[in-house]
């Protein structure tokens, strides 16, 4: 299974190393030409303006949506799950708009505000350790939006079909739980 | 749940990678830093260059400016403590700032010791020239490390040598026994287990930006291939000629380092970057690389 990370701006080496962890081979994506050879795809936490303003000037943008359209999965950790969401709260226009959430940035407050905790994820196991950074949450889900975990009541990761969607960085831990639940998304995508 | 935790400091860091970090004075720049693709804005009272032509003692920002920039912006904003002013941090902090730089921009408050960066809850980068000072500075608590260059010069000499000096002293100990190691941390004044990580994984323990004299788009990518994880540009963006195509440009060459074409594409008629200061002319007591211990 080759996964790639987008490699615009933010965290991607450690991306990679959870995924050769897990069993995948990660590589780095820095043009659209890429994802060919890809069977999905990992959208970092970084800065979501800085990310999708790159991925508008280099063509991710409708690139990105075809290769979620021809089946290959993608997950969005922090910065990610803004840039694949349907509606950011606050702000006119959206980036992928693949995933039907609507996201609030900086929910949490500034960076002092930023935390790390355990948390139980559904299907994954409970007691995940997530470490949450400036991070955003989401407000609201569409029909089709499986919740896997809440924190205080509020919504910090989900599911829709090949989507998979965190607040928090399970990149910056030692746990590839997750990265492994992604990899058997990729695998059962491209079995049917 | 817990805040402040080594992790969520450098994880903070992490994120800022493949980034560039700007300075800014106001608002209206901030804005302008934003919407060029900036990965965080650092602001400032003023830009190294002119704390280098007005001289005198220069402090932390007045916290107007600092909170007018955080009021704009959505991305992280920075600021600067003098060095050891534990005091000015303190306050920073109180106020949200998401990253503190304890700078040698700034004129030192402490001329032996500095700042316990272990004692906050928000992270701190800190400038270093070589392995020993930016372990020293890892030792205190600082979560982020940036080469310090020469601010304020528009000339990238001094953030190449900076660079190349921890990159080489990092392979060297990647590349030593371990009965070797004590002697080498006694060398370079470095703390032992730090040095011990260094040698295990042939790297910093944190992030490692550069800084002080990054005027262009091909300065940028340069500090990439020499192993950076990120920019800080000072005055080479609002002292250039045309500050918004100046910005982008210099996001783009830092996200694309190996694509030359590219940044040749990039680079076309962006005027005139900062005037940039020959460091052979530079007295030494103007040094502000000199700064910190």
């Amino acid at each position: 299974m080759k996964i790639g990370i987008l490699a615009l701006q933010g965290a991607v080496a450690e991306h990679i190393r959870m995924i050769e962890k897990a069993g995948g081979e990660g590589v780095s994506v820095k043009r659209p030409e890429q994802l060919r050879e890809l069977q999905g795809i990992i959208i970092p936490g970084g800065e979501s303006t800085t990310i999708g303003k790159l991925m508008r000037t280099y063509g991710f943008i409708d690139a990105l949506r075809e290769f979620h359209k021809q089946g290959n999965p993608v997950f969005g950790t922090c910065a990610g799950l803004i840039v694949i969401a349907k509606e950011i709260a606050g702000q006119p226009e959206a980036h992928l708009e693949l995933m039907d959430i609507k996201v609030a940035r900086n929910a949490f407050g500034r960076q002092r505000e930023s935390f790390e905790t355990d948390l139980e994820v559904k299907g994954i196991a409970d007691d995940v350790r997530a470490v949450f950074i400036r991070a955003p949450l989401i407000e609201a889900v569409g029909a089709g939006v499986e919740v896997l975990s809440s924190y205080k009541g509020q919504i910090v990761a989900a599911q829709q079909g090949s989507l998979l969607a965190t607040s928090f960085h399970p990149e910056l831990t030692d746990d590839h739980r997750i990265h492994g639940y992604f990899l058997d998304m990729v695998k059962k995508a491209h079995q049917s | 749940m817990e805040t402040g935790t080594s992790r969520v400091k450098k994880g903070m860091a992490e994120m800022q990678k493949g980034g560039v970090i700007m300075d800014v004075m106001n608002a209206e720049q901030a804005k302008i830093a934003e919407a060029a693709g900036a990965s965080a804005v650092m602001a400032l009272e003023r830009v190294p260059s002119d704390i280098r032509a007005a001289g005198g003692v220069a402090r932390m920002a007045d916290p107007t400016i600092v909170e007018e920039v955080m009021k704009v912006v959505s991305i992280p904003v920075m600021a600067k403590a003098r060095i050891g002013h534990f005091v000015e941090a303190k306050i920073l902090e109180s106020m949200g700032v998401d990253y503190i730089d304890e700078s040698e921009v700034l004129t030192p408050a402490d001329e032996v010791f500095h700042i316990n960066k272990k004692d906050f809850t928000v992270p701190f980068v800190c400038g270093a020239r070589d392995l020993g000072e930016a372990l020293r500075r890892i030792g205190e608590g600082a979560s982020m490390i940036r080469t310090k260059g020469e601010p304020g010069t528009g000339n990238i000499v001094e953030a190449v040598r900076h660079m190349r000096m921890m990159m080489s002293q990092i392979r060297k100990v990647q590349g030593m026994s371990k009965d070797e190691l004590m002697a080498e941390a006694k060398n370079l004044g470095a703390p032992y287990e730090l040095l011990l990580q260094v040698h295990e994984t042939g790297k910093l323990p944190v992030v490692n930006f550069a800084a002080g004299g990054v005027a262009t788009p091909a300065d940028a990518a340069l500090m990439m291939h020499l192993g950076s994880d990120g920019v800080f540009v000072g005055s080479g963006i609002f002292k250039s000629d045309n500050p918004e195509k100046f910005a982008k440009a210099i996001v783009e060459a830092t996200t694309h380092y190996t694509d030359y074409a590219h940044i040749a594409e990039i680079s076309k008629n962006l005027g005139t970057p900062m005037k940039g200061i020959e460091i052979s002319k530079l007295p030494a007591a103007e040094r502000m690389q000199e700064r910190g211990w």
